[in-house]
């Protein structure tokens, strides 16, 4: 959940007039608050006066304009800067995307997760964009002595038709710097009907350099004099190491360093391991065959996914620790009902995997950090160095590149500190790269979970009760169904097991959307009712009011619902051996509905002939060639994780160890997928995550209705053979 | 170490390496040829696919020393000027998310391409089966297939900027 504050009444701007020419106009405003569940920015002391957005003139016309938040492929680079264009009238030709460098005093939060880069940003960066307009309008206005409401702006360009006169951007930018910035919750806003560039397709900014393959992620860095860096750590999660023949590892081929650095208990820090520094990476990554370590692997080498699924299943026999809902008497209705349907569901650990391997370049020179590194979250990477090496964070640069994906594991910085206290120990630049191996070993996985449902329909063919005991499960809670059945109860137990864990694309959603709408799929059946219709008489029948911390609107979701069973044709007739299934889920302030149409195909094996997703995310989509790509690329993740993503841990460490082991959706398997937005009065939200959740519900919902094999279990895997 | 000589882009390049060290790291590390990518290093993600003698490999499980004396064509290497067939439909579709696995699907494309002017979705599959997508752009990487052969067919020219939207279906 995550609560955006509009911009404040004490934002304002400062104007400066460039060394080599040209006018840079800067927005300090209130911190926009971000309270988010799992993602939290570090706190900020400058909270008062940051920098949100940078915006610099130049005097031939073009207009450079920076780019606040790490790229992982969401498509920020592109989406954010857009808005300043907007606003400011210029030609998209005329401008330039720079990355921003973290600085959050200047440019406000800096970080990619919980889809928050849109509603964090769209009302500050318009606001920034029109004020630098207004200046430019002002300019304009005071040399021609006219009242500047009689000026227009197109293309870089000041007009006063009444008199004929124009005047270009790259002509007022002198005047412009002596103009009062206006209050920037004052500034007027074009009216969304006049946009010229915001809702247009607008084309990655840096697709001309992916597809010639010029340099831009942070495997690519180069630094002069840069030696190449491994690190191995202990296969059981957070072990100590004992002892390592270091000695032997510095004779080998082009091996520079060797040394054994000492960590600490969070498994997202620094933990201990072994250094190998070389001239070139195939070298250290060499050497590290012939590396001897000792390891203690301590109480987490107990822990197995076979041992969570025995303890889970013991805990969920009795009432679980903690109740986090409780509404009516679920026992009482329970024991009453003439229908009661049990089922036990669980998802696994998955693994992260962003195809570019986890990887940071260090220079530490002159009591100085300098850092380059492909992380969402490169101010809590700072402070983690900082704290962990024990230096100022002033004395750390940090250059965010372009990242190979992100999908949540680079909100960790765990290689970050490692190449940071690599460099500082062997005195030279150093590129840490992790093998893909060391990633599967230490990711922090998706959290594993398992549910144990209770529930009842009545003979109106009505919910009238709900339990849910989730074991592992860390969020505990839901949206929905709470709220909407009379007599509702969620107890969570999390035991002790020791894997690191953390968000993945839609944290908690992914796993909660499939066990939630499928046992809704259960008590629809049960209840002899349309699936889809029963969702909206569910939705229809809100019997709790909402709590303070209760966001979700029943009458957004039910509206997608709707428009999605009419794009899918739901309710159609099918060719034997094929289902259509549906969900809903709402998470990151979306709401999405999505139906899958699927069977079984000639040889036995699950065919997906067609998704649709219908997304409610406000107002405005902000760039839809790219939101197009977030909700197909969001929704063929979910039956990616659907269909083989499982990461066992066994002797507590991972199991599988790469693409080999580990199947990841392939081409043949992708199928097509129909997006639609559904516009509503509400302010404009985030794409990188909420169109995954209900895919994964949909696909096993179809799956029921073309075979009767109800998926419980993720990944489906050969479930279906079985 | 031993001395191994071949051509990167049309440049004869005479190199001393180690003598189990992929080519990949060679590329990447010792010619700074940055857009060849390592993904996996068990040539199952088909992120560090180039060419040799025109046909694809994954360059993370190719020896070095095993190119000794061959035409090997990366990202880099695959037009002068990025006016590739391949990356004309790319930009035209806008098909990257993150960007990362592109290089190797590209040069794949190309390769496939190359062998067989008007590949159907079934050939094109087939062909792109081993080059992993994280972020799952296959259904915009078939139709840049589809699209770059049209463009090959037309000729070199470049296409006009009016591109069609990617339909997904």
């Amino acid at each position: 959940m995550t609560t955006i504050a509009p911009v404040g009444r004490r934002a304002f701007l400062k104007v400066a007039t460039l060394a080599g020419g040209g006018l840079l106009v800067a927005v300090y405003g209130p911190r926009l608050g971000v309270a988010a569940r799992g993602d939290r920015p570090a706190a900020d002391p400058l909270a008062d006066t940051q920098l949100n957005a940078f915006i610099r003139f130049h005097d031939d016309g073009t207009v450079t304009i920076l780019s606040k938040n790490p790229e992982i492929g969401q498509g920020v680079k592109t989406a954010l800067p857009l808005i300043i264009a907007e606003e400011l009238d210029v030609p998209w030709a005329k401008v330039t995307i720079e990355q921003a460098p973290l600085d959050p005093a200047v440019f406000g939060p800096q970080f990619a997760g919980g889809s928050t880069a849109t509603p964090l940003n769209w009302d500050l960066l318009r606001r920034t964009g029109a004020a630098a307009r207004a200046m430019l309008v002002g300019a304009a206005a005071k040399q021609w002595n006219v009242a500047a409401a009689t000026c227009t702006t197109a293309d870089a360009v000041v007009t006063h038709a009444p008199s004929g006169r124009t005047a270009t951007y790259a002509s007022l930018l002198a005047v412009a710097a002596t103009i009062t910035p206006p209050a920037l919750d004052q500034v007027p806003l074009k009216d969304p009907a006049a946009y010229r560039l915001v809702g247009k397709p607008h084309k990655d900014v840096d697709i001309h350099k992916i597809v010639t393959g010029q340099p831009l992620y942070g495997i690519d860095v180069v630094v002069p004099g840069m030696h190449h860096a491994v690190y191995e750590k202990c296969p059981v999660f957070g072990g100590k190491l004992v002892s390592a023949n270091v000695d032997e590892v510095r004779k080998l081929p082009g091996v520079t360093h060797a040394f054994v650095v000492k960590g600490g208990p969070a498994l997202d820090g620094l933990l201990d391991g072994v250094a190998i520094v070389a001239d070139s990476w195939w070298h250290a990554q060499s050497a590290r065959g012939k590396l001897k370590v000792q390891w203690d692997g301590g109480a987490t080498a107990a822990t197995s996914t076979a041992g969570m699924d025995a303890k889970a299943r013991e805990l969920a026999r009795a009432p679980l620790d903690k109740v986090t809902r409780n509404e009516g008497d679920v026992a009482a209705a329970l024991a009453a009902a003439p229908m009661v349907v049990e089922a036990q569901y669980s998802y696994p650990f998955i693994v992260h995997a962003p195809l570019e391997p986890q990887n940071t370049t260090a220079e530490w020179k002159d009591g100085k950090l300098e850092i380059w590194s492909p992380t969402q979250m490169p101010q809590p990477g700072r402070d983690l160095v900082a704290k962990t090496l024990g230096i100022p964070p002033a004395d750390i640069t940090i250059h965010v590149t372009r990242s190979g994906g992100g999908f949540g594991r680079r909100l960790k910085n765990d290689y970050m500190v490692e190449a940071a206290q690599i460099a500082k120990t062997a005195g030279v630049p150093v590129k840490l790269l992790w093998t893909r191996e060391d990633d599967f070993a230490h990711d922090h996985y998706r959290q594993a979970g398992w549910h144990f449902f209770r529930g009842a329909v009545d003979a109106q063919g009505q919910v009238v009760a709900w339990q849910d005991r989730m074991v592992y499960d860390e969020i505990g809670e839901a949206d929905f169904p709470s709220r909407f059945v009379p007599n509702l109860r969620l107890e969570v137990s999390t035991p002790f097991h020791g894997v690191p864990t953390g968000a993945l694309r839609a944290p908690g959603s992914n796993g909660q959307a499939f066990v939630v709408q499928s046992f809704v799929d259960e008590l629809a059946f049960a209840a002899r009712r349309d699936p889809l219709q029963f969702r909206l008489d569910m939705l229809r029948r809100q019997v709790t009011p909402p709590g303070p911390r209760d966001r979700f609107s029943a009458e957004r979701m039910a509206k997608v619902l709707e428009v999605v069973r009419d794009r899918s044709g739901w309710g159609k007739t099918l060719p034997k051996g094929r289902g259509m299934g549906v969900a809903f889920h709402f998470s990151h302030r979306g709401y999405f509905a999505e139906v899958v149409e699927a069977g079984v195909g000639a040889r036995g094996g699950l065919v997906i002939h067609q998704v649709w997703v219908v997304g409610d995310i406000g107002r405005q989509v902000i760039n839809p060639i790219n939101a197009e790509h977030q909700a197909i690329g969001g929704a063929l993740e979910g039956i990616s994780h659907a269909l083989a993503q499982e990461l066992t841990i066994d002797k507590g460490r991972a199991v599988e160890a790469n693409f080999d082991e580990y199947a990841l959706l392939r081409m043949p398997n992708a199928p097509p997928v129909d997006v639609f937005f559904h516009l509503t009065d509400n302010s404009p939200t985030g794409l990188g995550e909420p169109a995954l959740p209900p895919v994964i519900p949909a696909l096993c919902n179809a799956i029921f209705a073309a075979t009767g094999k109800r998926i419980r279990k993720l990944p489906i895997g050969n479930q279906l053979s079985a | 170490m031993p001395s191994v000589s071949f051509k990167v882009n049309g440049q004869r390049v005479n190199v001393d390496v180690p003598a189990d060290i992929p080519l990949l790291w060679v590329l990447r590390d010792q010619l700074n040829l940055k857009g060849t990518k390592y993904g996996c290093g068990v040539g199952q993600c088909g992120a560090c696919t180039v060419h040799v003698k025109g046909v694809p490999v994954r360059s993370c499980s190719t020896l070095a020393t095993s190119v000794a004396g061959q035409d090997v064509i990366t990202i880099e290497g695959l037009s002068a000027d990025g006016t590739h067939p391949v990356q004309r439909a790319w930009e035209e579709l806008d098909v990257p998310q993150c960007g990362y696995c592109q290089a190797g699907q590209l040069m794949t494309a190309a390769a496939l391409l190359a062998a067989n002017k008007k590949p159907t979705d079934a050939d094109i599959n087939a062909a792109m089966e081993g080059n992993i997508c994280r972020c799952a752009t296959y259904r915009r990487i078939r139709g840049a297939i589809h699209r770059a052969a049209e463009l090959a067919a037309a000729g070199p020219s470049r296409a006009g900027s009016g591109a069609p939207r990617d339909r997904e279906d």
